[in-house]
């Protein structure tokens, strides 16, 4: 049956009240450490059950990237992999949209756009689903 | 505790074997591996097996029924692609320990060609090319450009570690490829993901390889001391929480703790080293290894194959195998292979690629997860 909404891509992008999608982090509150996924115990400091759910902005920046070229069987390419720094703590990887593929135009450190769109997929039940891609802010 | 040590070790050309099992190729290299000690299988009393992609398939014990079922215990090991050196290191603690005199350790990988991986599931949909990429070439151009990032490492100086890499290539029969590859053909070859091309790229080959290793009492006993080589340091460990590991595994933090319990396990520093192979699985992870293993400055890589010093010939030799770059890496043979090509080097028995007056060498293979393992091999008299 297909869902109403369409899904996330990813159990970290996570629908507020409003209806709207935001990327949940969860930090610790003992040394601050934050990441994206759920856990209850933190791997940097060891603190068990002080994992807070935060809200993480949706900024960042560039850390660092690659322009895949050759991907698995019917991906298309090129494309860029990139790792952004989440304003306020943790890290993301994903799709660097909106910059042409060459490294002559990705700048190291460059300030980063969390955008939620539709994955242009549907899964074999026919449910639709929305991720996250970076864009240059 | 005793002083364990190699007294037989060998691997097969390293290539592909479509009409050859896993466990027929380790036991190739399990025989060559016991004639190069002077032994019979009769004469080991453990068996451990490395091998990643069959790792619920007895490779070790099905090993044991094509060269002689003595009933010896046998343990298979995976663990990503420091999956042999885990097996040697494996036989290595069962010596130091006391348990046994005589052990056996195999590696031995079929792989595929192509790129290692996919992104089929069974729900949802394909996070390939949406949430960035899943290869293998993605991590360690993205660790690359990170490098170049921190240093200004270019793409030649990327490149010329494979222009290095399969240059070795050319003096070792045992390696897949012995080809002089010109920079020119590797900046050229198939862009994979930038900055690696599709020859700064490892070799997806079949191998096998494999080391009997005993203790002082027994090499005495056996009056192998001379050709016998000395396990100074055996290391290894896991990532450490890094900020950036679990969405960039980081090959670093964990190869440079292991890299400094190696050296004051062995009792010595990072100059007193004649040669390493390293974790070469691309090109760009040659350079940061180079300072993750202390050869180097921070920083300084890309200037120390500029100069050649990482050379046959040059002032700290790495991979003169041809390394994983153009020998080859069949995931779990990779670790021990490494160990045949040090302790063979320090037998002075390497031929044309012989490191000469080699005294003191280093192994380190990486694995996605992630694994380091170190061991520093010595030469006896």
């Amino acid at each position: 049956m297909q869902s109403p909404t369409p899904r996330t891509v990813v159990d970290f992008l996570k629908y507020g009240e409003d209806g709207s999608l935001y990327l949940e982090g969860h930090r610790c509150r003992d040394c601050g450490a934050v990441y994206f996924g759920r856990r209850s115990t933190c791997s940097k400091c060891f603190s068990r059950s002080r994992m807070d759910a935060v809200a993480a902005p949706p900024r960042g920046h560039l850390y660092a990237y690659t322009i895949v070229h050759r991907s698995f069987p019917g991906v298309e390419t090129p494309f860029i992999h990139a790792v952004v720094d989440v304003e306020g703590g943790g890290a993301l990887r994903g799709t660097l949209l909106g910059v042409p593929p060459d490294p002559d135009d990705i700048e190291m450190g460059m300030p980063i756009s969390i955008t939620f769109e539709d994955a242009g997929q549907t899964d074999r039940e026919g449910n639709r689903y929305m991720t996250y891609f970076f864009r240059p802010a | 505790m005793t002083d364990v040590y190699i007294i037989g070790t060998d691997m097969i050309r390293f290539g592909r074997f479509p009409d050859r099992s896993v466990p027929d190729i380790g036991a190739e290299a399990a025989l060559l591996a016991l004639d190069d000690a002077g032994l019979s299988i009769g004469d080991i009393q453990a068996l451990y097996c490395g091998n990643l992609l069959e790792a619920n398939a007895a490779v070790g014990q099905r090993i044991l029924h094509l060269i002689g079922q003595t009933g010896i215990p046998v343990v298979n090991c995976a663990n990503a692609c420091a999956t042999g050196a885990t097996a040697f290191r494996l036989g290595w603690m069962d010596i130091k320990s006391g348990l046994h005199d005589l052990v056996l350790c195999v590696g031995a990988e079929k792989m595929g060609k192509g790129l290692i991986g996919s992104d089929r599931k069974p729900d949802g949909i394909s996070t390939e090319g949406l949430l960035g990429s899943n290869t293998m070439p993605t991590i360690f151009s993205t660790l690359g450009m990170e490098h170049t990032r921190k240093w200004g490492t270019t793409l030649e100086q990327f490149a010329r570690v494979s222009v290095k890499n399969h240059h070795h290539s050319t003096l070792n029969p045992k390696a897949m490829y012995q080809t002089e590859t010109p920079l020119e053909d590797v900046l050229s070859s198939e862009m994979i993901s930038y900055p690696n091309t599709k020859l700064m790229c490892s070799v997806n080959v079949d191998g096998s390889a494999a080391a009997v290793l005993a203790s002082e009492k027994k090499v005495r006993e056996l009056g192998l001391m001379g050709r016998a080589v000395k396990v100074r340091a055996s290391v290894m460990t896991s990532d450490p929480y890094t900020e950036h590991d679990l969405v960039l595994p980081d090959f670093s933090t964990c190869t440079r703790l292991a890299a400094r319990q190696a050296y004051e396990m062995a009792g010595i520093g990072p100059d007193e080293v004649d040669l390493v192979e390293l974790h070469d699985c691309f090109a760009t992870a040659e350079i940061l290894h180079y300072e993750n293993l202390f050869l180097c400055e921070e920083g300084e890589a890309g200037e120390l194959i500029d100069r050649m010093d990482t050379y046959l010939g040059g002032r700290i030799p790495v991979n003169v195998s041809g390394g994983l770059l153009s020998k080859g890496h069949p995931l779990g043979a990779t670790g021990i292979a490494n160990i045949y090509e040090v302790t063979t080097h320090l037998r002075g028995e390497a031929g044309r690629r012989q490191v000469e007056g080699a005294r003191i060498g280093l192994t380190h293979v990486v694995g996605l997860g992630n694994a380091c393992a170190i061991h520093v091999l010595e030469k006896t008299d």
